[in-house]
């Protein structure tokens, strides 16, 4: 196979100065990006600027450091609504995909699901995108059906259009499987909802860090994504919302800056997207996504993309030769994300992490939040492999390396 | 201490072949845990018998080896023992009987579980309760 990068790895790699460690002596090989990814010294260095040289409350404050630090908040808020091809008064900046979805089932699910209502997810959601709507499901008397998938990983469309045909209040899918890295057909199923009466929830968490993401393409109504898993800080995500939506809804959380007017017994709402940011917010997180954003822009998502469909290819073909390793997911690396969910022989995942770890490999072995995907799969846990724009051929080689080793321990 | 330590040929034959494992038809403790990290699973059932020791027990569930063969081995170990012991095992204890590996905060959760499980069974067959001593570690 023709081992070209489609970046300069190690031009890229000098960038994160945390893969400078090692980890029991060893290079640290990091492979759990779908968890989070590690964050490049321009991200470090923008949150130790704004807390040394401007750190001051937003939106209130008409001093020289409240007007700058208002303005990196709000240039951030800009830079990742155009990431995504949003606007940035749809743009509302939450802790990250988890606090968008729950947003949404206070601020829209509270005042538009009544008893009866039936509500959509599929059985490759995060738990971030199931829990909320079974705690929306009974607070409501309402029901949450799921739409299965097909045995190569994808979603059962046939599944799909037969419960769209019972009129749901609500659809919540994924953009791409943490698990089994299927990328649905966001504009295509986001459709048939909306002719179906539903409104539509995607979780963006696993798609905006590793390709393009045009919203402005993908007529869905809310869409969430966490800034930490595409070299943001921790702490930080966005959700965008339809304008008409959000402004339709009622506020999340109460409290200072998402008012208008505050009265004894009743007060007025902020305009969105403030309505929905009570409190002081998270700003120096805000400015470190901005400069995440800015610094993913400079590589090209398109190059992202392409290095990841390499990383992943090759990643295949050098596993398929360990036997009794196995893949989930669909087969084309051009219709999956840069990651590999596997499982080998009977070596339980926790025990090859273990062992991977002391090689000073990092990856993720559990049921990854996702424990009706893993119904489904018929297994307790996999292990998974994540990639990101830094990770290299090298990288995979050594985790072939060590699940060789894990191998030998377990007799395989 | 490396993995091939920790991955010892004992852990793995119990892993592999899992003493006392199944269910039992007639039993009069029955306990059930998971580890929510990982997914580990055990369940226990126990027959008492006379003087009020353990005649019968059996596990099951499914994890990763060490989460399986410490309760597989802690089985073993309590069969034919007074239900009063189980209240005197200690996680030092468990990690002796795995030949005292050197596991990680997320790893030791795996090793306990089995001692969770038959803790709070016994305890609650006795009146008593089992408080996990350090929760949410």
């Amino acid at each position: 196979m023709l081992k070209t990068e489609a970046v300069d790895v190690e031009r890229i790699r000098r960038d994160f100065p945390i893969l400078k460690r090692t980890v029991h002596g060893k290079r640290l090989v990091y492979l759990d990006n779908a968890a989070t990814t590690q964050k490049p010294q321009a991200v470090i260095d923008s949150l130790v600027d704004y807390y040394s040289r401007y750190n001051s409350n937003v939106h209130r404050s008409v001093h020289t450091l409240g007007e700058e630090a208002t303005a990196a908040y709000e240039g951030a808020r800009g830079k990742v609504a155009r990431f995504v091809g949003a606007r940035a008064n749809e743009t509302v900046f939450v802790r990250g995909t988890t606090e968008a979805t729950n947003l949404v089932r206070f601020a829209w699910g509270e005042k538009q699901v009544k008893k009866g209502d039936l509500l959509l997810a599929t059985r490759m959601e995060h738990h971030s995108n199931i829990v909320p709507w079974q705690l929306l499901a009974k607070s409501k008397g309402a029901t949450l059906k799921f739409v299965g998938i097909t045995p190569d990983g994808n979603l059962d469309m046939e599944e799909l259009d037969r419960l769209l045909g019972e009129s749901p209040k609500l659809l919540a899918f994924t953009h791409c499987s943490n698990v089994l890295g299927t990328i649905n057909d966001v504009a295509n199923v986001s459709r048939k909802a909306h002719k179906a009466g539903a409104t539509t929830v995607v979780d963006g968490a696993q798609s905006v860090p590793h390709f393009p993401v045009d919203l402005s393409a993908l007529d869905v109504d809310f869409y969430a994504f966490s800034g930490h898993k595409m070299l943001g800080p921790t702490g930080i995500g966005a959700l965008i919302g339809r304008k008409a939506l959000l402004e339709d809804m009622d506020p999340y959380e109460g409290g200072g800056e998402m008012i208008r007017e505050v009265f004894d017994d009743h007060s007025t709402w902020n305009d969105v997207p403030y309505k929905f940011e009570a409190g002081t917010v998270n700003i120096a997180d805000a400015i470190g996504l901005g400069a995440a954003v800015d610094y993913l822009t400079s590589i090209g998502m398109d190059k992202v993309r392409e290095h990841e469909i390499r990383l992943l290819d090759y990643a295949r073909e050098t596993l398929s030769k360990v036997k009794g390793l196995h893949v989930y997911g669909p087969e084309d690396s051009k219709e999956r994300s840069g990651l590999i969910a596997f499982n080998y022989a009977d070596v339980h995942p926790h025990d090859l992490a273990t062992i991977l770890d002391e090689e000073g490999i990092a990856i993720r072995s559990g049921h990854h939040c996702a424990q009706p995907l893993m119904r489904c799969l018929n297994v307790s846990a996999t292990s998974r492999a994540s990639f990101h724009v830094y990770n290299s051929y090298d990288d995979i080689d050594a985790l072939k390396q060590g699940i060789m080793k894990a191998g030998a321990i377990f007799k395989v | 201490m490396s993995s091939a330590d920790i991955y010892r040929e004992l852990i793995l034959d119990y892993y592999r072949n899992p003493r006392n494992f199944g269910k039992l038809e007639k039993f009069d403790i029955s306990a059930h845990d998971t580890n929510p990290l990982c997914g580990d699973e055990i369940e226990m059932q126990i027959r008492v018998g006379e003087n009020s020791k353990i005649e019968e027990i059996k596990f099951s569930g499914r994890g990763c080896a060490i989460s399986q063969a410490s309760a597989s081995m802690l089985t073993e170990l309590a069969k034919g023992k007074p239900l009063e012991w189980v209240k005197l095992v200690a996680k030092e204890d468990v990690f002796k009987m795995l030949g005292d590996p050197e596991l990680g905060p997320s790893r030791v959760k795996c090793a306990l579980l089995g001692m969770k499980v038959l803790k709070t069974g016994v305890y609650g067959y006795l009146g008593a309760h089992y408080e996990d001593p350090e929760p949410g570690t």
